[in-house]
Order: structure tokens, then C-alpha cells, then sequence
């Protein structure tokens, strides 16, 4: 990697984790600054620092805080590089990572455990993340087949299915809603997405399968510009179109699904922060996948933050403050280039 | 690999749905050859690029690639013989023609580190040779039409091929960028013994730049050898059913068409 874009991604590194300092120290109770850097750096390996902080201080930080902060900022990483993934991939400038499918099954998933009157929890995951997971990859895996044409998987088709098997699916869920009575204002708000549901449990299985995600559509960041020039091209510069295709939607539907069951459906986060990211660093995948990811992790980091702040001790949906200051920044964006946006 | 072919068609039929587009054709081409596909609209030319160049496995019958079975090779293998250039192309997102000229390394290119130092030489050099450097940093969709057709070149040349495969290279430019590419073409041929198959619209063209042509007809191919040999009168009346007259080109002697019209 070029040595401009080491340093672009150690600098959006560096602003990220202070994002996330910041994130965790402020709420009801404020703990500074300066006292949520010291602690956190006591819990790294080989460095001794004696507490400044009360015990109260650290139970909200590391048990209350953390989880939902580290929550945000895999949520938000995972879904800015599944945008990128798509959106290079189907050559769609309005390719979200909810785009074929996983956003109808995730939802239908969620929706039938929330009113199954059953409780069950496996590895700190309760029903309902883990029907959102299996939802949303299964509605991938039906959309994919529907639109596998012999050998290929043309991009139309695609969002054809996609479109068509999401909308099956949101009706199906809508039916449900009609009939759930008291349900229905739990799953309204799953479907607007939170991150107050973060637990360590959990993030220790989904963070890990987020940053494996990642590292392994890394792999493919060459393809994905070399797919910037069409199939055929693609093909004809060395990438095996077809098979590099199927991988790449596994991965972002991985990417996705691992996302939604940690949040509930976050909106607008995978769809602009890939354009905001191709407006800043241009279009180079080598740069582009790693930077989006971390612009989207700080992003989310920072709404989230103002989610719970705002209308304190009351809490704002992520997806209101995701789209009310996020959608101006990017049109500022947009009108600022003095270029036509070429995507 | 027979009679020393480093790209060779046998007896190779396809179609899309019903009915044959490509009937029993063989070709081959040796090392130094520049040759012109010409034929009218429909008459098969890119679909034998795309399956001479392995995008499209034919029905029945064998591309053979340096000795190899082109069905067993993979992309990446057969990017590092074979470039393409296409009639047109799309490019998604503001690449700077610097970045779209490095895709052609793809193939040489390790997947995890990008591009070495040796990718960004061959870089220059093809760029030099074609002589866009001044482009370097321009976004490729800002540009005109002749100074694609140069990138796209270009792209493919940095890919180091033994064979060029080209649709069309000149059929929305000027005059004088449809000579600039056909120099340049036969220039690579001459100088590096680059491999060269365009399919020609213009037959005049063809006739001035390519040492052989290959005239297909629904499918088949009708008619292979010199221009002398291949462009001759009754051959374009029967296939493209129009009357012309062939004259010697002025100062190189190959033949020249003018259109016969109807009487009016």
C-alpha cells in the first residue's frame, strides 16, 4: 500500500479511538476525559496504572459504556465496508448493504422471535439476533438462486430478486405486526436499529467474524476496481468474474447479517458513508474499503453518542441522527467537489 | 501447438440460443502476425473475439493458447498472454487514467500488496511509449474519445501480452486518431513482434494496416490471406452486397475501394 494511504489510515485510526474515548465518557453520569483514556489504558497488557477513578466509574465505562460504544463502532465498520463491497459489485451507486435481501429477512427473522413467547439465550445472543442472522443470510440465499442465470448471476437480475424477495418479505412482516398487539412497538423499534443492546458476550463472537469479514474482502480490493471497468473487462485483466462474485456477496452479506444482529436494521450508514469516503480518498479499493470502514465505525461512534444525548435521559433511534446529520454533510459534499461526482 | 500457432481456433462452432453464430472455424496465428477480422454487422466477428480470448467457451471444438486448452486455463493465466480492447467501456468511478492503466497489472500484481515498484516501471513505460503521460492524472471519464481509446491501449499493454485482441479500435474516432491507433498497433507489432487481431469496419483501413485478413460471413469464414487476396470485387459484392471498385492506394499499392452506387 502506498505510503499517503498508511498514513490517511492511521490518521482516521487515531481520530476514531478518540472518538470512541470521548463516546464513553460522556453520558448521565460524565467521567473524564482524560480519567476514560488512563483506564482504558490500564486494561492493555504490560502497562500498570494505578486507579484515579472510583469503582462506580469503572462499572459504567467497562459494563455499561464500552459494550454499547464497541457495539457502534462494529456495526458502523461492518456496514460502511459491506456498502463498499456492493456498490462496487453491482455497479449501483443506490447499492446499500441491505440491498438484496438481508434487510427483509433479518427484519421477518427478528419479528417472529419477538413474538415467539419463548426466551432463549446461547452465548449471551438471545433469540432475536441470532433468527435477524440466519434471516438475513437465508433471504441471501434465496435471492442469489432466483437470480443464478446457468453459470452467471447477472447484476440486474439480482436486484430484481433482491427488490422482489425484500418486499415478499416486509409484507409477510407487516401481516405479523398487524396481528403481534403488544409486540408491535418492540419490533417497530428493532426495525429503526439501537446499539443499546450491546453485550460483551456477543461482540466477542461478532467482532472477530466483522474483522475476519474484512480482512478477507481485503483481498479482493484489486478486483473490486478492476470490476470498476465491467465484467467482460474485468475478466480480461485476469479476474474470474463469476466465482470472485459469489464470494464477495458472501462476504458482504456475512458483513451485514453480523451487523443487524447486533443494531437491528441501521439505515443510511453502508449507503452514504461509501460515497462520503470515494468523495475524500477516491476511488482506489485499497484505500477506499479501509478508510470507509472507519469512517463508518466513527460515524456511527459519534450518532450513537448524540443519540443518547440529545433528548437525555430519554434516547433518539441511531437511524433519526444517522440521517439528520449525516444526509447534509453529504450533500455539502456533493456540492462542494467542483467535479461532477463520477461513481 | 501445431505449425507454431500461439493462439489457434479448431473447427469451433457456438451460439447463444438456436441456431450457429460461429460455424467450423479455424484460425490460427503465429507469433508477429497483424491481422484484420473483417465481415459485415452480425457476421460474428465479436463473438469470435470474446471466444478466442476465452471470455465465451465454445460449443464444440478447441482455442489453443501457447500449446495449452484455453477451457483449462484460468483468467489470470490467460491475462498474462491475451489483452482486450473493447469497442467501448464503461468505467465506473473517477479513476485517474495512472490508476485504470495499473489495472492492466492485475495479473502480474501479488493480491495482497498491490503494486511493486516493477508494476509502476512497466507502468511508465507503457505510458510513455504511447505517449499519454501528459494524462497521467486526469480522471479517464473526462476524456475524449481518442484519448480513451489510447488509455484503453495502454491498459492492456501493461499487462505485457503476447497477444493483442482488439474490437473495433477506431470506430468513434477522427480520422486522425483512427491513424494515431493503427500506427501505434503496427508499430507494437513491428517493434516488439506484438500478436495483433482487430476486427475492421473500414476495409480501407484494414487493407492499409494489417499484413493478412480474415473475412467472416454468418459465421464462416469465407475468405483468409493478403488484402490483395481476400478484398477483391466479387468477394465484397457477394458478402456485403455492394458494388465497388478496387484500385491500388496511391503511394503503398494495396488496394482501395470505392463504393459503386446504384445508378441514380
Amino acid at each position: 500500500m502506498a505510503k499517503r494511504s498508511l498514513i490517511v489510515l492511521a490518521l482516521l485510526g487515531g481520530v476514531l479511538i478518540l472518538g470512541v474515548v470521548l463516546a464513553a465518557s460522556l453520558g448521565a453520569v460524565v467521567v473524564p476525559f482524560d480519567q476514560v483514556a488512563r483506564l482504558l489504558l490500564s486494561r492493555l497488557p504490560g502497562v500498570d496504572l494505578s486507579p484515579t477513578w472510583s469503582e462506580g466509574e469503572e462499572a459504567i465505562i467497562l459494563q455499561i459504556r464500552l459494550p454499547r460504544v464497541t457495539a457502534a463502532l462494529v456495526v458502523g465498520l461492518a456496514l460502511a465496508a459491506a456498502g463498499v463491497i456492493f456498490q462496487g459489485l453491482l455497479r449501483n451507486p443506490m447499492a446499500d448493504p441491505y440491498i438484496i435481501g438481508t434487510s427483509g429477512g433479518a427484519a421477518l427473522g427478528a419479528t417472529v422471535a419477538l413474538l415467539l413467547p419463548v426466551q432463549i439465550v446461547w452465548y449471551g445472543f438471545t433469540l432475536v439476533p441470532l433468527a435477524a442472522f440466519v434471516g438475513a443470510l437465508a433471504a441471501v440465499l434465496v435471492v442469489y438462486n432466483l437470480a443464478r442465470v446457468g453459470p452467471r448471476t447477472p447484476v440486474t437480475t439480482l436486484l430484481l430478486a433482491g427488490f422482489a424477495v425484500s418486499s415478499m418479505l416486509a409484507a409477510v412482516m407487516s401481516f405479523l405486526m398487524m396481528l403481534s398487539g403488544t409486540g408491535l412497538r418492540r419490533i417497530i423499534l428493532w426495525t429503526m436499529g439501537g446499539l443499546g443492546g450491546g453485550r460483551w458476550e456477543q461482540l466477542l463472537i461478532v467482532t472477530p467474524l466483522i474483522l475476519l469479514g474484512m480482512g478477507w474482502s481485503y483481498l479482493y480490493a484489486g478486483d473490486l476496481n478492476a470490476l470498476a471497468l465491467g465484467e467482460e473487462q474485468a475478466a480480461y485483466v485476469g479476474v474470474p468474474v463469476e466465482r470472485r462474485k459469489v464470494t464477495l456477496l458472501i462476504l458482504g452479506s456475512l458483513l451485514t447479517a453480523a451487523a443487524v444482529s447486533v443494531s437491528g436494521l441501521v439505515g443510511f450508514v453502508g449507503l452514504v458513508i461509501p460515497h462520503v469516503a470515494r468523495l475524500i480518498f477516491g476511488p482506489d479499493h485499497r484505500l477506499l474499503l479501509p478508510a470507509a470502514a472507519l469512517l463508518g465505525g466513527l460515524f456511527l461512534v459519534l450518532s450513537d453518542l448524540l443519540a443518547r444525548l440529545l433528548l437525555a435521559p430519554a434516547e433518539l433511534p441511531v437511524g433519526v441522527i444517522t440521517a439528520l446529520v449525516g444526509a447534509p454533510f453529504f450533500i455539502y459534499l456533493l456540492r462542494r467537489s467542483k467535479r461532477e461526482y463520477g461513481f | 501447438m501445431s505449425e507454431g500457432y500461439i493462439l489457434e481456433a479448431r473447427g469451433v462452432d457456438f451460439s447463444y440460443y438456436d441456431g450457429l453464430v460461429i460455424k467450423g472455424v479455424s484460425l490460427g496465428l503465429k507469433k508477429g502476425d497483424i491481422v484484420g477480422l473483417i465481415g459485415p454487422n452480425g457476421s460474428g466477428k465479436t463473438t469470435l473475439l470474446r471466444i478466442l480470448s476465452g471470455f465465451m467457451p465454445p460449443k464444440s471444438g478447441s482455442i489453443c493458447l501457447s500449446g495449452r486448452d484455453l477451457g483449462q486455463m484460468s483468467r489470470r493465466d490467460i491475462a498474462r498472454l491475451i489483452a482486450v480492447v473493447p469497442q467501448e467501456l464503461e468505467m465506473l468511478f473517477s479513476f485517474s487514467v495512472w490508476e485504470m492503466v495499473m489495472m492492466g497489472r492485475t495479473p502480474h500484481a501479488p493480491r495482497l500488496l498491490g503494486a511493486r515498484r516493477g508494476d509502476r516501471e512497466v507502468v511508465e513505460r507503457v505510458m510513455e511509449r504511447v505517449g499519454i503521460q501528459y494524462l497521467a492524472q486526469r480522471p479517464f471519464q473526462e476524456l475524449s474519445g481518442g484519448e480513451r481509446q489510447k488509455v484503453i491501449v495502454t491498459m492492456a499493454l501493461a499487462q505485457e501480452p503476447d497477444i493483442l485482441l482488439l474490437d473495433e479500435p477506431t470506430v468513434h474516432l477522427d480520422i486522425n486518431h483512427q491513424v494515431e491507433v493503427l500506427e501505434l498497433l503496427r508499430r507494437l507489432n513491428r517493434e516488439s513482434g506484438l500478436t495483433v487481431l482487430a476486427t475492421m469496419h473500414d476495409l480501407n483501413l484494414a487493407a492499409l494496416y494489417f499484413d493478412n485478413l480474415v473475412l467472416l460471413n454468418e459465421g464462416e469464414i469465407v475468405s483468409h490471406g493478403t488484402p490483395e487476396e481476400v478484398l477483391q470485387e466479387a468477394n465484397i459484392r457477394r458478402v456485403f452486397e455492394a458494388s465497388v471498385e478496387i484500385q491500388k492506394h496511391p503511394t503503398l499499392g494495396v488496394p482501395h475501394m470505392v463504393i459503386l452506387p446504384p445508378p441514380r
